[in-house]
């Protein structure tokens, strides 16, 4: 059975559609990244799956459960961290993070957790005091505090410095290890790269595609060679230097493609190509995209 | 942290174990609040002092402090479950926090027993240090019926915490904020409390009557000077209760 299953799952605001026939399957054991853009309907999708908001039409079933119908059976076995707020200002790290265990019957040790995300010594501070990696840290030990199967993490480094990120991301893996099913919302590329097991795009309340991260950055791939460079180079003259039946496009401005038999021979006509116009081909890579690419070629480059 | 630590082990605690829990987090987060502790204990002990010693207003016949004690302690019961109890629980669904709540095992049930508990947990407090001033200012409470307030003031508790949350959850943190200390105000001065209804024109004073704090505090003085428990208050803070609570049951926005 799937830690999540989104059916054709459809959410409105008034006339707004946040969400518009979304479907995508969280595997159990996994780490799922929904990726895309602000205001892509990720935070309303897994708002919905936690029960929050009530679909328009569609279906969603979170460890087989109806979140609405089975919110009693389901809040004990759920985590949930939320994008904003949901401990009270005035409260103490130590404090929010025991009420919290207290509400389960087999929660973690409270002193090792809070020492493993770093906020043992802040225990009397009030959480409005904390900085925000702070902050962030605690929220993501309160959501997995209760040893649940299962937990929603919304944009969980948001804001966060290299370091803070970086515990999260330890913390992350080791849920997986230990058996617990993630999903995570994001905009980070580097986020899902580093942590997805499936990457779900989202983008304007739509799955654009879905995948491993391996499936994801090889397709379509093959035989072809990319890198950055300024926007608009005159590609006339590459051609002319590249073999019969080569392809050579700028998918977006400043990406550039070739497509046709890659080979060290071809590789050493590109970069000679580049060294005498001068451009230094940044993240010269073979047969294989970023996850950057992938995204930004489904979603565009316009900024929202 | 060892490998294994996270592996899933999901369950509620008992209700009970969480009811208290909750009741333990806000009875804290009450007491740590400066203005809070300062409506809730600070104010009604100096207007019950004040008002016993200096002739600000005429109380008319009899003794001040035994006209003073049950309006002082209406107030008390106003401040904790109306105008603390609106703030707090305002700011809790501004940041969040009733959100938040509403993910973990703890029934929305067992959420408003504990702010209940906290509630009746602070006026244990401030009946206690009411009174205790009260008989060094020379209250004799020797005719109370103590069976009689204690009832009075479950009711009051009902009928403001019903007007508390109703305000709490379906208007802006900030309005909360304002029209709580207004409301808190205006029947301070208004509702039974300090100022006794005969120094009002008499067109208003039926309506001044209904309000929830003239009944309290014209129950606690009955109840307080040997009359035992008064139909007519009682009645009005049934009806507020049953109307408040109903309302904010059926309006409370928990986001």
């Amino acid at each position: 059975m799937p830690a999540v299953e989104v059916r054709d799952l459809v959410v409105r605001y008034g006339t707004v559609t946040a969400v518009d026939r979304l479907s995508f399957i969280a595997a159990s054991g996994q780490v799922t990244a929904v990726l895309g853009p602000n205001g892509a309907g990720k935070t309303t999708t897994v708002e919905t799956c936690e029960g929050y908001r009530r679909p328009d039409a569609g279906e969603v079933r979170v460890l087989g459960r109806d979140p609405r119908r089975d919110a009693g059976d389901l809040r004990p076995r759920v985590g949930v961290m939320l994008q904003d707020g949901g401990v009270p200002s005035g409260a103490r790290a130590m404090e929010v993070l025991r009420y919290t265990a207290g509400l389960y019957a087999h929660p973690l040790p409270v002193e090792a957790l809070a020492e493993r995300i770093g906020v043992a010594t802040l225990g009397r501070t009030p959480y409005r005091r904390l900085s925000g990696g702070q902050q962030q840290r605690l929220k993501l030990a309160l959501a997995v505090v209760g040893r649940p199967e299962l937990v929603f993490l919304d944009e969980p480094t948001a804001g966060l410095d290299p370091q803070s990120r970086h515990a999260t991301w330890d913390l992350v893996r080791e849920l997986r290890a230990d058996g617990v099913s993630v999903v995570l919302t994001t905009h980070l590329m580097d986020e899902a790269e580093e942590l997805a097991d499936h990457v779900v795009i989202v983008d304007r309340g739509r799955v654009v595609v879905a995948g491993s991260l391996v499936e994801l950055t090889t397709a379509g791939a093959e035989d072809s060679l990319r890198f950055h460079g300024p926007a608009g180079l005159g590609l006339a003259s590459l051609r002319t230097a590249l073999p019969e039946g080569c392809l050579v496009s700028e998918p977006t401005p400043g990406s550039y493609r070739v497509e046709g038999e890659v080979g060290p021979q071809l590789l050493a006509t590109v970069t000679a190509w580049c060294a005498a116009h001068g451009v230094m081909p940044e993240g010269l890579t073979v047969g294989r995209r970023r996850l950057e690419d992938v995204f930004l070629e489904l979603t565009g480059r316009e900024v929202r | 942290m060892s490998a294994g630590t996270y592996a899933p082990a999901p369950g509620a605690a008992p209700a009970a174990r969480m009811v208290l829990r909750h009741a333990r987090l806000e009875l804290t987060g009450l007491l740590r609040n400066g203005e809070q502790l300062l409506l809730t204990l600070v104010i009604p002990t100096l207007l019950l002092v004040l008002f016993t010693t200096v002739e600000v207003v005429d109380l008319g016949p009899g003794s001040r402090v035994g006209f003073l004690v049950p309006g002082i302690l209406a107030l008390a019961v106003m401040s904790t479950a109306f105008t603390a109890q609106a703030i707090s629980t305002g700011f809790e669904r501004r940041y969040g926090v009733l959100k938040r709540l509403g993910a973990t095992p703890l029934p929305r049930w067992a959420l408003l027993t504990g702010k209940t508990l906290a509630v009746v947990a602070i006026e244990v407090g401030q009946l206690v240090l009411l009174v205790s001033v009260a008989v060094v200012l020379g209250w004799d409470p020797q005719r109370v019926s103590w069976l009689a307030v204690g009832v009075l003031l479950l009711l009051g508790t009902a009928a403001f915490s019903g007007l508390g949350l109703l305000m709490a959850g379906t208007l802006r943190a900030e309005a909360t904020l304002a029209l709580a200390n207004l409301v808190y105000l205006l029947l301070l001065l208004a509702g039974g409390i300090v100022v006794p209804l005969d120094r009002f024109p008499a067109a208003v004073r039926p309506a001044l009557e209904l309000l929830p704090s003239t009944a309290l505090a014209d129950g606690l003085r009955t109840a307080t000077s040997g009359g035992g428990l008064a139909t007519g208050p009682v009645l009005v803070l049934l009806a507020w209760a049953a109307v408040s609570l109903g309302a904010a049951a059926a309006t409370f926005r928990w986001e």
